[in-house]
């Protein structure tokens, strides 16, 4: 087929890819990012809404900008559409989702039920996570779960992967193929034991890594340094997490209430030095990307731009990390197009033809 | 009754240090938070070297009464040592009984104290002075770990992944299992090298 664009199966978009040699899943991303381009991936703010729209609409103003897209599952411990029917949904529609599971919510039976059924509709990231306390979200009489934790919960994912096994050690039929993810956070303490911890990750079966917000870059070589010195970059692709902040009061609210944040008091004086402080915000965002993407070690950006979804597209545009490259974008197919062009006035003009009419035309 | 002057109860004192919710972080009900001290946790941590040097000995006698214990029954024992197993640890580390003790790959920081339950390693929320995410007051029991384990012989341990929680082994001697468990490798290895000779 003339047109089709790279990742893509001709068979239909919302199939998986051919498998490759060498790797694990069968999607986008991973094939992103073992080609060694610098891959760029965004957080779909998840709806609070029974509205399959509200989805479709939120993940089309990343069309073209975006390799993958996090549906993450009840951030903050606030309650939203799940994680798993937004990955419903966007792989339906074609889309690269990375299907986030924190241990908060669900117990290990519930969670290895998700991999199989997120696998099975297409899902080809997931990212484990062991999620924030419920004391943070909006229902903190909630029971908390943790019957895994971030760690053991990539082990049983790569258990069920590369052994074809539940943890109990019950076969499966048909293993899902992953992509698997962690998060890491280089900005709370212990500092000279995260490096280290994220060997544990890459151990347990990481084999991407997304960080939490960056505002501290110096602090970020750091970590990069250290994570060189063990070998961690040569086992694991690291996304550095970015984001705008829309202005110095968000900001310092961010640092105080929301945990594990770090924003320095540079970031903040600079904000609130700026005449438009959210336009300000967006420019620290790219300046912060083009002095992360030169570190070594960083194979791209993880962009988190909650309720600022409309400048995802600005940054990674400005900032020029795709050098030039589109990752995949939704597209009309051609043979529907045409379908679309010659009877679109069925739709929209009012006509009732009747078969006597037609007949009458016919000749 | 004057509404000026209410008296400060126990009740109140908890609903003012949990104001939102009923949430019991690693088991600890609101009402021993208000209470709580960490001192002792920190001194173990503090003082993880000579714990596991300790440990390592202990372990050996208990290894040693393995005949009086499988004498007298590991099912009938398991009552009398467990009582002193959650008091000593549970003074000691704030010991919550999960039964699968991993103290010696955790600097001496029982992981079970984690609101989160976590035994690899912090979560990303823990606060930059050091603090938990959920608990503002409690030292991370991540944080203190790292520091403890440096000071441990075997200080890699920390290193290994953990398996997830066995629940059913909740409430169970911890000491006795790891006894227990010592004795049958032993026994099987002497078979093997009885059978080999």
């Amino acid at each position: 087929m003339i047109g089709r664009q790279p990742d893509e199966n001709p068979a239909g978009i919302h199939l998986p890819l051919d498998p490759l040699p060498g790797h694990t899943s069968r999607g986008r991303l991973e094939r992103v990012l073992r080609r060694g381009e610098f891959a760029v991936t965004t957080e779909l703010n998840p709806p609070d809404s029974a509205d399959p729209e509200d989805v479709y609409n939120r993940a089309k103003i990343f069309d073209g900008w975006v390799d993958a897209i996090n549906a993450v599952d009840a951030s903050g411990a606030n309650c939203h559409m799940s994680s798993v029917g937004i990955c419903a949904l966007l792989t339906r529609m074609g889309y690269a989702p990375i299907m986030q599971i924190a241990c908060r919510d669900k117990n290990r039976i519930a969670i290895q039920g998700d991999v199989l059924g997120g696998a099975a509709m297409g899902v080809a990231n997931m990212l484990c996570l062991t999620g924030d306390g419920v004391q943070a979200g909006d229902q903190p009489g909630a029971k908390p779960v943790f019957d895994l934790d971030s760690m053991s919960l990539l082990e049983t994912c790569r258990i069920m992967r590369d052994n074809g096994k539940f943890l109990s050690g019950r076969k499966l039929t048909t293993p899902p193929q992953l992509f698997l993810g962690a998060a890491v956070n280089p900005f709370a303490p212990p500092f000279d034991f995260r490096p280290i911890h994220l060997g544990k990750k890459i151990a347990a079966g990481a084999q991407f890594v997304q960080t939490q917000y960056c505002f501290d870059v110096p602090m970020f070589k750091t970590f990069m340094q250290k994570a060189r010195d063990l070998g961690h970059t040569e086992k694991v692709f690291i996304l550095c997490g970015v984001g705008p902040l829309a202005s110095a009061k968000t900001a310092k609210w961010i640092r105080s209430n929301v945990p594990g944040i770090h924003i320095p008091d540079a970031v903040i004086k600079r904000l609130e030095g700026a005449q438009d402080q959210k336009k300000e915000g967006k420019q620290l965002c790219i300046d912060i990307i083009n002095e992360v993407k030169e570190i070594r070690g960083v194979s791209g950006i993880h962009v988190m731009a909650y309720r600022q979804e409309e400048y995802v597209a600005e940054i990674v545009d400005e900032s020029g990390v795709l050098k030039g490259r589109q990752p995949w974008k939704r597209e009309i197919r051609r043979d529907d197009q045409m379908v679309a062009d010659r009877l679109d006035r069925i739709l929209h003009d009012e006509i009732t033809e009747t078969q006597v009419d037609m007949v009458k035309t016919a000749h | 009754m004057s509404d000026e002057n209410p008296a400060v109860t126990q009740a109140t004192l908890v609903k003012k240090a949990a104001p939102k919710s009923d949430y019991k972080p690693a088991d600890v009900s609101p009402q021993r938070r208000v209470q709580r001290s960490f001192a002792v946790r920190l001194w173990s941590i503090r003082h993880s070297r000579l714990l596991e040097w300790f440990y390592a000995r202990f372990a050996d006698t208990f290894l040693l009464l393995h005949p009086l214990w499988k004498g007298i029954g590991y099912g009938r024992v398991e009552a009398p040592i467990k009582f002193v197993e959650k008091r000593v640890k549970g003074f000691m580390f704030d010991c919550r009984m999960c039964g699968q003790c991993i103290l010696s790959s955790t600097g001496m920081s029982c992981p079970m104290n984690c609101p989160k339950q976590l035994r690899n390693g912090p979560c990303g929320g823990v606060r930059a002075n050091g603090n938990c995410e959920v608990e503002p007051d409690m030292p991370c029991v991540w944080v203190k770990a790292w520091e403890g384990s440096q000071n441990m012989v075997n200080s890699d341990r920390i290193l290994t992944v953990q398996k997830p929680v066995d629940q059913s082994l909740r409430e169970t001697s911890a000491w006795l299992r790891v006894t227990a468990q010592a004795a049958a490798a032993r026994e099987a290895a002497s078979a093997k090298t009885g059978a080999s000779a």
